[in-house]
């Protein structure tokens, strides 16, 4: 499996840490209910098809992507930066 | 008290120098390395300012720029490092700095097979067209992270982690003997 990273191109996939699904850049407020942290913590709904997950290209540039995956096929539907994602924080 | 005269020890002891078939590898002194991460915007001015000091523009990703004595070459996202020259006063302004010459093992593979020996290594995708002089990955080597740098036609630089100096020649050393074994 390949990977495009958005800075370094199609790198092969020993280069990359996978993370999960892709809830880390939702994290609820530090106020949020107990319920929300349940299910920020604990809950997934792990339906098959396409996945947004959190790869971590740590042989390469160190960049956190978010990677849309088919878990069907193992297709591989983009890559963008987490940080582009996220909105960068000075 | 007597005048004792240190001599400072390289990450491969500077005994390095392996010939196998085709292929060399070598430990190099590449004088100071300072790694070189612009504040936020400033690439620009950074890249300005390099280009005056050490007559070396700032790298994109995956390349290299300036020649043998004076090169700086990308280093991750957002960061390069700077190879030769001590870092001029200047490019603070722009950018952190940071002092890494002990910190990497700085060898060169030189020979007619140098890429397939170092397809024995890495993932990365080495061919000509694609691996050009000049081009520069950070990527894995036998699980070690790695920063390869292609010189010329025949030739790449390879740093590793300091740390992991002996296991870059145990790795290399196989690989060049499985490569000169097979022809």
């Amino acid at each position: 499996m390949r990977l495009p990273c958005p800075i370094c191109g199609e790198r092969d996939i020993r280069e990359f840490y996978y993370q999960g699904a892709a809830v880390a850049l939702d994290r609820p407020d530090p106020e949020a209910s107990a319920d929300a942290w349940q299910d920020y913590v604990y809950l997934r709904d792990n339906r098959p098809g396409p996945l947004r997950e959190m790869w971590h290209h740590d042989s390469g540039c160190s960049a956190w992507l978010v990677v849309t995956r088919n878990t069907l096929t193992h297709e591989v539907l983009g890559a963008e930066l987490a940080i582009d994602v996220k909105g960068a924080r000075a | 008290m007597p005048v004792v005269d240190l001599k400072p020890k390289t990450p491969l002891d500077n005994m390095v120098l392996l010939t196998i078939g085709t292929v060399t590898f070598a430990e190099i002194d590449a004088g100071p390395l300072t790694s070189v991460s612009p504040y936020l915007g400033q690439a620009g001015n950074l890249s300005d300012a390099l280009k005056s000091a050490h007559g070396m523009t700032l790298p994109g990703p995956n390349r290299a720029t300036g020649k043998d004595g004076a090169r700086a070459i990308w280093f991750g996202r957002d960061q390069a490092l700077l190879i030769g020259p001590a870092p001029h006063n200047t490019l603070a302004k722009h950018a952190a700095l940071t002092d890494q010459t002990d910190a990497w093992a700085t060898t060169t593979l030189t020979g007619a097979q140098a890429t397939d020996v170092l397809a024995r290594l890495t993932p990365l995708d080495l061919r000509d067209a694609h691996f050009k002089r000049g081009h520069t990955a950070r990527s894995d080597l036998m699980h070690m992270n790695a920063s390869i740098t292609r010189l010329g036609t025949d030739t790449f630089m390879i740093m590793v982690f300091r740390s992991m100096a002996q296991t870059l020649l145990h790795d290399i050393q196989t690989a060049m003997e499985g490569v000169a074994a097979r022809g």
